[in-house]
């Protein structure tokens, strides 16, 4: 019975917590990208020759995010009966959004007007264990084109 | 020391191609970062200490493969990758490698 109430305590938490800072994130990260969108993020290897001559450097961006009880709780019935993991999906979506974001501000310090082959790589912090912590790392890095006459 | 993801730098010729370097470092979150991290999973919302340790291993496996190539005589890195595994339970190997170049010095 007592566990019972921890676990609905915790689900109700996860829910309204989760939620929340959900929406909130998405609202910052569509401000930040709407600001950001004089930078265009490129996956090409070449540089066209017009951009040239520039100075390079590399910029990263990484961002840990952590799933919530709740959700953890929906992915788990989903096991049940399979199919798509929305409530993981949009975790990862706002990951990779927020790695990017970090990269383009770091671009944008420095005073660069496009980044080039971008590349990401998404890691889970923690696998196996029943008890662990379910966080996904998502880390971009690109090299960003300065024009030489800044 | 130069360090860039693509596989050559505008406006400079590649003298010497000095192979591959590398760098790697492994990191284990201590017990107080991962007690927030355990309350945060109920909540959901980022892990600032996580963001921040694996920026900073990152950083200094960056660090060990500069060094490495310093001592081989580059002055650039192209083509950078980045690779993170996790070993045990807790603690994750964060890899980082690239072609070690001299590039010419006498264009900027």
């Amino acid at each position: 019975m007592f566990d019972l109430i921890v676990f609905l305590v915790l689900l109700t938490t996860g829910y309204i917590f989760g939620q929340w800072l959900e929406r909130s994130h998405y609202r910052s990260i569509r401000k930040r990208e709407e600001d950001l969108r004089s930078i265009p993020v490129i996956a090409s290897k070449r540089l066209p020759d017009e951009l040239c001559p520039c100075h390079t450097r590399m910029v990263v961006g990484n961002v840990v995010i952590s799933i919530d009880f709740f959700k953890k709780f929906l992915a788990s019935l989903r096991y049940l009966i399979g199919g798509r993991v929305s409530s993981y999906e949009s975790l990862i979506d706002r990951a990779r959004r927020e790695a990017i974001l970090r990269m383009k501000q770091q671009a944008k310090l420095a005073g660069a007007n496009y980044v080039f082959n971008v590349k990401m790589e998404t890691s889970s912090i923690s696998k196996g264990r029943r008890e662990t912590i379910g966080s996904v790392e998502v880390l971009a890095y690109g090299t960003a084109i300065i024009p030489a006459n800044n | 020391m130069l360090l860039t993801t693509i596989e050559s730098v505008p406006g400079k010729k590649i003298v010497k191609h000095l192979g591959l370097v590398q760098g790697s470092t492994v990191r284990s979150k201590h017990i107080g970062r991962d007690m927030m991290a355990g309350l945060k999973n109920i909540f959901g919302g980022e892990l600032k200490g996580y963001t921040e340790l694996l920026q900073e291993s990152r950083e200094e496996a960056i660090q060990r493969m500069s060094l490495q190539a310093e001592s081989i005589g580059a002055n650039a890195i192209l083509n950078i990758r980045f690779s993170t595994s996790s070993i045990t339970q807790g603690a994750a190997e964060l890899y980082t490698y690239g072609t070690a170049v001299e590039l010419e010095d006498n264009r900027v």
